[in-house]
């Protein structure tokens, strides 16, 4: 198979990129969408030209790296997989392909198709945890919890942090991101003594980071790899409302930080 | 040549780790900030290394080449984690999780370290879960588990088919915490290029940012390096890509010892390959082997489908040849099993290179429900791979290189022979002797970083005289400038090779010479060919862009370099070790139905290589294994 790919390409954060074309020539329809842009760049590197510069790692779908936008899709054409996993017999032969960032004022690009995600690390630092240090827990089966509450509870904790769900959303929110955490840590347990505290310190700082907020497109729903739920938005929402409630008649510290 | 000294703690073995514990020096709350502790890695043993650490008082930097620590590889790993909690009532045991894992290391690994890794196995199991892990659960609300290979009870924890992750994200939010509460310097997108000694000792490193590629220096009181297998020596295999043995070769050239190089685990169930353009291989869970049966064709050549192939005409070979494991026969085992049905010209799939994992039976007994729910995603990674159905024709699969048993030699206290230099999960060579048990790697990164590190640092801290060296000193700046020299160097070849291409051909070499069986005259070849690459490497290879620009074929370049070191010396290892036993099948010695034939009397030692520079051979340290409790007997899983 051939195509035309058209690639974002930026030298770093400080400079303008623009869309330049580069040809894909002799493709295998098996090859994955990242091995036909390392075949790209073994031939730009033996042309002595720079190579596309991209993210990615497991290249299995679990690691969360990968993060292009390929046709103006957040992880390209296929439901539930990441970029690494879109393979070449997803596209028509000759056909051009636009390949391009993750998009967000909260992600700013470093190089190319690379870019910062670090604020969602920000979220998690000021309260996506259960404060437990090592060495202090009771017998793992002291606490029964039901088959069904800890399905749902990994439904939401299989999110890979790709932020695909801010790229996709037109006001860049990273409400999806943050739902499950809340939700994963909100519905065992476990979570339930800093469950307040952790909804707050989370949400105040997504605000903080140039996050957007949420007006019920689900784009985020649509293009996330591991198809967690936008309901858990709607759950978020009402946490944080209760958790303001409950903030205006107790007297508590923003921070969840200090456990 | 170095005399090794494992500093096992005296006493009957169950109590070892006990009065270690009682025994050894302590640093008091107070002091414990003045000192500062470098991990590298941020997997399942750097991120619950640097959390505990920072929990008990220490300052901590945590370093790791991805953009986030929840990236780490640890991540990927699917099947589960052992503990010897015997919630099933089927009989297990501390005492028996050492046992199978000792057996299952074919008695190549330490005696003293096993037991207490399934000491504190049951420990993980309870701090996991008050994290938040949500583990399987039975309707009662009590925790389920699966079975693995190489066990005849089921005390495997699992979080569907994303154990890893799940883990990962546990020691990742422990970290986070900590990373908010100031206790830990997280800095990603950073690879550790060298090691620093001062006087001897561990003292610091020098990284490369990868964004802007500046070279920078960070010294500490102790440097702990969770920096993960060397598996991608061989170029193709499950690792992620970005995987690297740069930090432990560093640390090696810098005078730690490497140990048993040549025990590299090949995993029986992977995808098979399917072009020369493939980056990596993807792994298909041991857990499937519960419930799928492994098969060939009776007859060589048998091209047919597969549902085509009567019962009678197909070789369950696994079941046939170790009935009483079955299926969930050890990965070593499996793989060569798996080689030779495949060598007799029995293979299944375009290539002829795979075999059969069958589900049909299960889906019959157990409903596509079932299956489904214990194994849905791993269905769903090989359709999105193969583009096949494995609900409705069986999967096809094929060994892969997946995890190495080998590293940097440490003592009981996981100090590597350069004081200081601390070495915690699969950077490490001591718990898993020549193979690995399915749902090990994590149980052992964790217990290593939650529950082992945690302690045996405090010992060497308090009795270290604190200095802690400024970056502006000789030993920094000389580390420093020989850093900048090689990338210099690298990037000033121009030639006309890409990293890759050599990178590809490195790989070849060791999987046809040092992959599933090894021979004399392979491993001589093999030992001629690697340094005529390495030559081609420095004479010929191409690196286009800048040092201080973020420049992932530098960054690459940088790795591969070192595995064409690192590339010969398990070869020397494979071939320095005249015996097989476990992974290290030397063909020269097995039996006549092709098992491995240990020689106790000669090679009952983990191999630690010490390096001696450029143009000398490195020297062979021999620690030898004293099995007090069990004695060392034939491996059978018959």
């Amino acid at each position: 198979m051939n195509f035309t790919l058209r690639v974002w390409r930026q030298p770093n954060s400080r400079t303008p990129g623009r869309l330049e074309s580069y040809p894909a020539r002799n493709i295998d329809p098996n090859m994955s969408f990242l091995e036909m842009l390392d075949v790209v760049n073994e031939q730009l590197t033996l042309e002595n030209r720079e190579p596309i510069a991209f993210d990615h790692d497991c290249r299995e779908g679990i690691c969360g790296m990968c993060s292009l936008v390929i046709d103006g899709e957040a992880h390209g054409p296929e439901e539930r997989v990441t970029s690494c996993q879109i393979y070449m017999r997803s596209f028509k032969d000759g056909a051009t392909i636009t390949v391009e960032p993750f998009r967000s004022k909260a992600f700013p690009i470093l190089k190319d198709l690379i870019v910062d995600r670090s604020a969602l690390d920000r979220i998690i630092q000021s309260g996506g945890f259960i404060s437990v240090n090592t060495g202090q827990a009771p017998d793992a089966n002291a606490l029964p919890i039901g088959k069904d509450l800890a399905e749902q509870a990994f439904d939401v904790a299989h999110c890979i942090g790709c932020g695909a769900c801010v790229a996709a959303c037109k006001n860049a929110s990273a409400m999806l991101f943050v739902s499950a955490k809340v939700t994963h840590l909100g519905l065992l347990p476990q979570g339930q003594p800093e469950r307040d505290r952790r909804v707050r310190a989370m949400v105040s700082t997504m605000d903080a980071e140039h996050f957007g907020n949420c007006t019920n497109q689900y784009e985020c729903e649509a293009v996330c790899p591991k198809g967690i739920s936008a309901a858990n938005i709607a759950r978020l929402n009402r946490d944080y409302a209760l958790a303001s409630l409950k903030g205006m008649f107790t007297k508590k510290s923003e921070s969840a930080g200090g456990g | 040549m170095t005399q090794l000294d494992a500093k096992i703690p005296s006493g009957p073995l169950a109590q070892k780790w006990d009065r270690h514990r009682a025994a050894i020096k302590l640093v008091s709350p107070t002091n414990k900030r003045k000192f500062e502790i470098l991990v590298v890695g941020s997997g399942l043993a750097g991120a619950s290394a640097a959390a505990t650490l920072a929990e008990q008082g220490y300052s901590v930097k945590c370093f790791c080449f991805q953009d986030s620590p929840r990236r780490a590889h640890s991540i990927a790993a699917q099947g589960g984690i052992n503990a010897a909690k015997n919630y099933q009532n089927d009989g297990d045991s501390i005492y028996r999780l050492f046992y199978d894992t000792i057996k299952g290391g074919d008695f190549r690994s330490r005696e003293a370290n096993v037991y207490r890794l399934a000491q504190v196995s049951v420990n993980i199991i309870d701090h996991c879960v008050a994290q938040g892990v949500p583990f399987a659960r039975e309707y009662g609300g009590l925790l389920a588990n699966r079975s693995f290979g190489g066990a005849q009870v089921s005390r495997t924890f699992y979080a569907r088919g994303a154990t890893g992750q799940q883990l990962l994200l546990g020691a990742y939010q422990a970290l986070s915490r900590q990373i908010g509460l100031k206790q830990v310097q997280m800095i990603p997108r950073a690879d550790m290029l060298e090691l620093v000694l001062v006087d001897g000792q561990a003292k610091g490193i020098v990284v490369r940012d990868s964004v802007t590629g500046k070279i920078s220096s960070h010294s500490g009181d102790a440097v702990v390096l969770a920096t993960g297998g060397y598996g991608n020596v061989f170029n193709l295999s499950t690792y992620a890509r970005g995987s690297n043995a740069t930090a432990i070769w560093r640390a090696y050239k810098k005078g730690a010892l490497f140990a048993n190089p040549c025990f590299t685990q090949i995993h029986p169930t992977c995808i098979p390959v399917s072009g020369d353009y493939q980056s990596k291989l993807t792994l298909m869970s041991e857990s499937l082997r519960n419930d799928g049966r492994c098969w060939v064709p009776k007859k060589a050549g048998d091209k047919r489908a597969a549902d085509a192939i009567p019962e009678e005409e197909r070789d369950y070979y696994l079941e046939r040849l170790y009935p009483s494991y079955g299926n969930l026969a050890p990965r070593d085992i499996s793989s060569r099993a798996a080689k030779r049905v495949c060598d007799e010209g029995r293979g299944v799939g375009p290539s002829g290179l795979g075999v059969y994992l069958d589900f049909s039976d299960a889906l019959k007994r157990l409903g596509e429900a079932t299956i489904r729910e214990r194994y849905g995603n791993l269905f769903d990674i090989y359709h999105e791979i193969t583009g096949e159905n494995a609900y409705q024709a069986p999967m096809r699969i094929y060994p892969a290189i997946h995890y190495t048993m080998g590293g940097l030699w440490v003592d009981y206290n996981l100090m590597s022979n350069v004081p200081g230099l601390f070495v915690v999960g699969e950077a490490n060579f001591s718990d898993h002797g020549a193979n690995r048990l399915g749902a090990s790697a994590l149980m052992q990164g964790l217990a290593d970083g939650y529950f082992v590190l945690p302690y045996t640092i405090g010992h060497y801290l308090a009795g270290s005289k604190k200095v802690k060296p400024s970056v502006e000193s000789a030993e920094f700046r000389q580390a420093e400038s020989e850093t900048e020299a090689r990338i210099a160097r690298l990037l000033g070849i121009r030639g006309k090779r890409t990293v890759s291409d050599i990178h590809k051909q490195l790989g070849k070499i060791l999987w046809e010479n040092c992959g599933m069986a090894r021979n004399r005259q392979g491993l001589q070849d093999a030992l001629q060919k690697i340094p005529a690459l390495r030559e081609e490497f420095w004479g010929g290879v191409t690196v286009p862009g800048e040092g201080k620009d973020l420049n992932q074929s530098l960054e690459k370049a940088l790795r591969v370099a070192d595995f064409l070191e690192l590339g010969e010396l398990l070869c020397r290892d494979a071939l320095a070790r005249e015996e097989s036993c476990g992974c290290h099948l030397r063909e020269e010695y097995q039996t006549p139905e092709g098992e491995c034939k240990r020689n106790d009397e000669e090679y009952a030692y983990a191999a630690a290589w010490q390096y001696a520079g450029e143009t000398s051979a490195p020297v062979l340290c021999k620690e030898p294994l004293i099995y007090e409790e069990l004695p060392m007997a034939t491996r059978s899983y018959k």
